[in-house]
């Protein structure tokens, strides 16, 4: 579609602007202005310049929250993409069942994300938990709360529950996009299922994978209801992603600046998959309206 | 008929087996919140011996619980509304019209979906605490438009970018002048669009627990934080957690039906 030039159109922007500028620019200047400063309290601020970039970028605990972090991410990606990916191939193409298949599957993704957690807790505890229960009864040794694999096996079976219908619903609306003819035409040169999946499928689904692996990565990366009530970050540190690691510093521990410069880190991280997510779908999008025209 | 059948379970035994998965969970949840605490506690069985409704009797009747429902759903329902409002023009902009500067907002607005909750949760809090609006509904709906007027121009734009623009000019060329256009002819070819923005800006601020518990105390709490407060008190009501666990899937479930062919657009910004 060929768009006018106009620039009066920024007025039907404007309040969306205005909204968004006060929810999230004034916000934003505030922690840089923290980020730069140090206290005694009494509202008396003082300029420390990079000194708590400095010392974020060289404490242990930021790095080691950072390792869980990309650890969680990959584990998750590495489990949810394929599988997603598998179920949306084998599920039915129409009919009611399609219906049902998406209603069902949907439903965790529009779970309260703290009520996910409560569901979990529920679910895994060793005293009342159908799984906590049954695997102790299967004579494994199995405990939450106390052991380092089992919370982090939790918090990871508790995500792909949570979001692998996000991976499927986004790769069954990309199968859904692809013309009968290519089916047709590769039933006619006796095309294996592998070589229809390999030629046909995957390259035309390619783009809302990408879409999902930046979604899912995005929002495993700033996780913090889930954790914080069914592990609480622990046991130890264990389960302590860099969202739980933040709020504990800025809420918790009250240590404004090094939270603050923490926070404009963890954002940067953040502007930096965006842009890339951004490439890709306008990139698309041209290409698209281009081809259509 | 039974090669038929037969081939039907085998193909769609890997879906199958995952809505299992899926609902295990959401099940247990379920015959808890029909339990009482002493029987939770005192055995174990898949299904409740004595069934009862007495959890969701505390919660509608103790105003500490449903007055958690109360306050989410008055939150909730004004940053959709405003989230919606502000949105519709601004996609029409975006998808009409190029001007200054619009790739810049228009990644601007994404950045801020990105963003994580937790950057936000203390500035909030100072933001709203110092302009007086600490623990009231209004601050929280204006928090959650950070992430939900994004998410609303971005699916608003796919739809309006599916409406041809030869309506936009004959409509101007009969006279209509574009406020009377924009809302007698156009926002009723984009309906479905506004509801399944709707549908997704209710979503994500009703799933949202950081920033609603970080900005209210008493009198906006939402019933996300209602739960947290409960389990972190000692001699903790199961039962009843589960029954508000229960009671909180239902608005989620009760209206995916209508947008169960949006629900991938939804969650991916309108753009597939």
């Amino acid at each position: 579609m060929q768009k006018t030039r106009d620039h009066k159109a920024l007025w039907l922007v404007a309040p969306a602007l205005l909204l968004v500028a006060f929810t999230a620019v004034i916000p934003l200047m505030t922690v840089v202005n923290y980020s730069v400063q140090d206290t005694f309290g009494n509202n008396q601020f003082f300029w420390v310049g990079a000194e708590w970039y400095r010392e974020i970028l060289r404490s242990d605990r930021f790095h080691a929250a950072f390792l869980r972090q990309i650890a969680f991410s990959a584990t998750i990606l590495a489990i949810e993409i394929p599988l997603g990916l598998a179920i949306a191939l084998t599920m039915p193409k129409k009919g009611l069942g399609v219906s049902v298949c998406l209603v069902l599957m949907a439903l965790p993704l529009l779970i309260p994300w703290n009520v996910v957690g409560t569901i979990w807790q529920i679910f895994a505890r060793v005293d009342i938990g159908l799984l906590g229960h049954t695997l102790n009864g299967l004579g494994i040794d199995y405990n939450y709360t106390q052991r380092v694999g089992a919370a982090w096996a939790t918090l990871i079976i508790m995500d792909v529950w949570h979001w692998t219908s996000l991976v499927v619903l986004l790769c069954y609306a990309g199968l859904a996009a692809i013309p009968p003819a290519y089916y047709q035409a590769a039933r006619i040169d006796g095309a294996s299922r592998w070589a229809v999946f390999r030629y046909i499928e995957l390259p035309k689904m390619s783009r809302v994978l990408l879409i999902a692996v930046l979604l899912r990565f995005m929002d495993s990366f700033m996780i913090y209801t889930e954790p914080f009530v069914v592990t609480g970050g622990g046991p130890g540190n264990a389960t302590t992603f860099l969202s739980v690691d933040l709020v504990k510093m800025a809420i918790g521990q009250f240590d404004l600046g090094p939270a603050a410069a923490m926070s404009v880190i963890y954002f940067l991280i953040v502007i930096l998959v965006s842009w890339a997510f951004y490439t890709i779908m306008t990139r698309d999008d041209f290409e698209s309206s281009g081809g259509a025209q | 008929m039974s090669a038929s059948t037969k081939k039907f379970h085998a193909k769609y035994f890997a879906p199958m087996l995952y809505i299992i998965f899926l609902m295990t969970p959401i099940y247990w949840l379920l015959t808890m919140s029909l339990k009482t605490n002493q029987e939770i506690l005192s055995t174990f069985s898949l299904w409740p011996k004595t069934p009862t409704l007495a959890n969701y009797i505390v919660i509608f009747t103790d105003a500490s619980w449903y007055s958690g429902y109360i306050n989410s759903m008055i939150y909730v329902s004004m940053n959709t509304v405003i989230s919606v409002l502000a949105a519709l023009p601004a996609a029409y902009a975006f998808s009409r019209h190029r001007f200054l500067g619009d790739k810049h907002i228009f990644f601007w607005l994404l950045t801020n979906k990105m963003a994580p909750p937790a950057v936000f949760a203390l500035p909030f809090f100072q933001l709203y605490s110092s302009i007086g609006l600490f623990d009231t509904h209004i601050a929280v709906a204006l928090a959650h438009t950070l992430f939900n007027i994004p998410l609303a121009i971005w699916i608003l734009e796919g739809f309006m970018s599916g409406v041809p623009r030869e309506i936009d000019e004959t409509a101007y060329i009969d006279g209509y002048s574009f406020p009377k256009f924009f809302v007698k002819i156009f926002t009723p070819l984009i309906a479905s669009g506004i509801g399944v923005a709707a549908f997704f800006c209710f979503m994500f601020s009703w799933v949202e627990l950081l920033i609603a518990r970080t900005l209210t105390s008493v009198a906006a709490k939402p019933i996300a934080a209602v739960m947290t407060r409960t389990v972190s008190a000692s001699g903790l009501d199961w039962g009843v957690l589960a029954a508000a666990g229960i009671l909180t899937i239902l608005p989620g479930a009760l209206v995916i039906w209508f947008v169960r062919h949006h629900i991938a657009r939804g969650f991916a910004l309108g753009r597939v």
